[in-house]
């Protein structure tokens, strides 16, 4: 309980500092902004305007902050690193999927009120918090990385710099989960047991296409990961804070390896005069 | 303190706190895909000025029947096909060049936004509250791209042939082929370099040529290859819109050329 106040004290600093330097800022024009925030309990809740000073610099979470501060002293968001790295404090910003920490006001239109909403593809908690655990509890539906034997007597393996890169690119991903807010999959349809979302599969990418890793994932993105559900719009690429390139780098390439797998009959044919399982000349057992 | 009552339940068709004009996109897509389709109907419909002199409009190549010089297979209509139906050259080859653009993983995106609001764009309410995406029976065959592209890689063989043949044009004094270029030639090789870029920046192409590998470092030349398809890949989109216009526009031209209503210019 004590480390609760302690924590609430904390913001309430946090967004008084905010006041303070928004307040004092040499040279720093100051001006009104209105917020139209998300407050409720649960799914149900209402959009309430909340007027506080801006300036040159300030991120919506500033404001968020600010406003709490000035009065709203129960309105829960989450948030940590407001670097952008922690992935915490994803919501909707005049309804785009965004980082609060990373929008600037300079980029907003402040001459209407900014809507501030929960991610709706996930169940809303409090007010700007929501329950992403599905997300974790999908990542565990996907198996694990599995490498191949080690290449050398000391446990160690060897790879090519151009073949690590290729993976590298999702490793960037701070989970914020903003992909899978923006996925109408998971967002209007609520598909959520059937389809895994672009964060899981660029997840699954990262271990496909790994080049020590041994298992073939393919069966299990047809069926139980649903990859067949994404239908390429392109949003989850669109809203990615860190530029993955989702769709067409990790989502793209992974249906292409399950056509090989299960759609494509010359594919199959060379396979079998192959005497292989699967296309990929990779070294597994299961490839 | 205003306060307006919103549940976090699903929104309705085209409901959305987005403040752009999100709804720009999909039209500006629906049109000229639409306009696209109606008039590349058209225009394989016509089975007349489909040809100018050297000039072959892409959509009737390859000519497979025809009684110009361009066919391959010299007469009318084949007696094969049965008489009900209406025939045309462009319409035995177009199936295969709209197949590959109609399971292309750009298109697809592209069309389910604006032909079938499936979202109309991000983060926008759907008209339809079920959804089966491309799992099932029809949209499943989709997978199929890879097929398409094996053609589409034929055609564009052919289409540069017509592009070389545009380049030479027959002397009535002398009685041979001249080398040259006209205005009808520049278009043919423009239209030769877009459709290249779009085909050989395929989603599929890069996954065949070597994006299957997990370690493609020990295959240099599919490295090097897989290299150059990314490239084209990551402005995929753009030669997609680009080749589709100027595809149109050729046939346009070669169209209004033959009917003696532009005319083409010789540069040399």
């Amino acid at each position: 309980m004590a480390s609760n106040q302690s924590f609430a004290q904390n913001i309430v600093e946090s967004g008084q500092r905010a006041a303070a330097r928004s307040n004092t800022s040499a040279g720093t024009e100051t001006r009104a902004g209105t917020f139209r925030i998300w407050r409720g309990m649960g799914a149900s809740g209402q959009l309430e305007d909340y007027s506080t000073s801006v300036s040159e610099g300030m991120v919506v979470l500033d404001a968020i902050h600010q406003i709490q501060a000035e009065g709203a002293t129960d309105l829960a968001v989450r948030w940590n690193c407001k670097a952008g790295k922690c992935g915490s404090c994803s919501a909707e910003i005049n309804g785009m999927p965004r980082l609060l920490c990373m929008t600037r006001l300079s980029e907003l239109d402040l001459e209407k009120p900014v809507t501030v909403e929960p991610m709706r593809a996930f169940p809303p908690v409090k007010d700007l918090v929501t329950d992403v655990s599905s997300n974790f509890r999908a990542k565990k539906r996907i198996r694990k990385f599995t490498p191949r034997p080690p290449d050398a007597p000391d446990g160690t393996w060897r790879m090519a710099q151009s073949d690590a890169d290729r993976v590298q690119e999702f490793r960037k991903c701070i989970e914020c989960f903003l992909c899978q807010d923006v996925c109408h999959v998971l967002r209007d349809h609520q598909l959520h047991e059937q389809f895994v979302g672009p964060r899981l599969l660029v997840h699954a990418a990262q271990l496909e296409m790994h080049p020590l890793d041994i298992l073939d994932r393919t069966d299990e993105l047809k069926e139980s990961h649903g990859i067949g559900y994404c239908n390429i719009t392109k949003c989850c690429t669109k809203v990615c804070p860190e530029h993955i390139t989702i769709t067409d780098n990790a989502i793209i390439p992974l249906k292409e390896r399950v056509v090989d797998n299960h759609y494509d009959p010359i594919a199959k044919l060379v396979r079998l005069m192959r005497g292989s399982k699967s296309t990929d000349t990779g070294q597994g057992e299961a490839r | 303190m205003a306060s307006e009552v919103v549940q976090l339940t699903r929104r309705g068709f085209g409901q959305t706190t987005r403040r752009d004009a999100w709804w720009v996109q999909p039209l500006v897509v629906f049109i000229v895909l639409a306009s696209f389709l109606v008039y590349a109907t058209w225009a394989a419909f016509q089975n007349k000025f489909y040809a100018f002199g050297n000039y072959l409009s892409p959509f009737y190549s390859p000519l497979l029947f025809s009684d110009s010089p361009h066919a391959w297979i010299h007469g009318g209509r084949p007696s094969w096909i049965p008489a009900f139906l209406p025939f045309s050259p462009a319409l035995l080859i177009l199936p295969f060049p709209a197949g590959f653009r109609l399971t292309c993983y750009y298109y697809r995106g592209a069309y389910y936004k604006s032909f079938w609001a499936d979202p109309p764009n991000c983060a926008v309410g759907e008209p339809r509250a079920s959804y089966r995406g491309e799992r099932f029976f029809p949209l499943v065959i989709q997978n199929v791209h890879r097929y398409f592209l094996y053609v589409a890689l034929v055609f564009l063989v052919i289409l540069s042939s017509d592009a070389y043949k545009a380049m030479w044009f027959f002397n009535r004094d002398t009685g041979r082929q001249n080398f040259g270029i006209g205005l009808g030639t520049i278009v043919l090789v423009v239209n030769v370099i877009l459709l290249g870029g779009y085909t050989l920046g395929c989603h599929s192409l890069r996954h065949l040529v070597g994006g299957y590998l997990d370690q493609l470092s020990r295959a240099p030349v599919r490295k090097k290859t897989y290299d150059c398809v990314s490239c084209l890949n990551r402005g995929h989109m753009r030669w997609a819109w680009l080749s589709l216009v100027w595809v149109a526009f050729s046939d346009v031209f070669i169209r209004l050329c033959a009917m003696g209503i532009w005319h083409d210019v010789r540069l040399f």
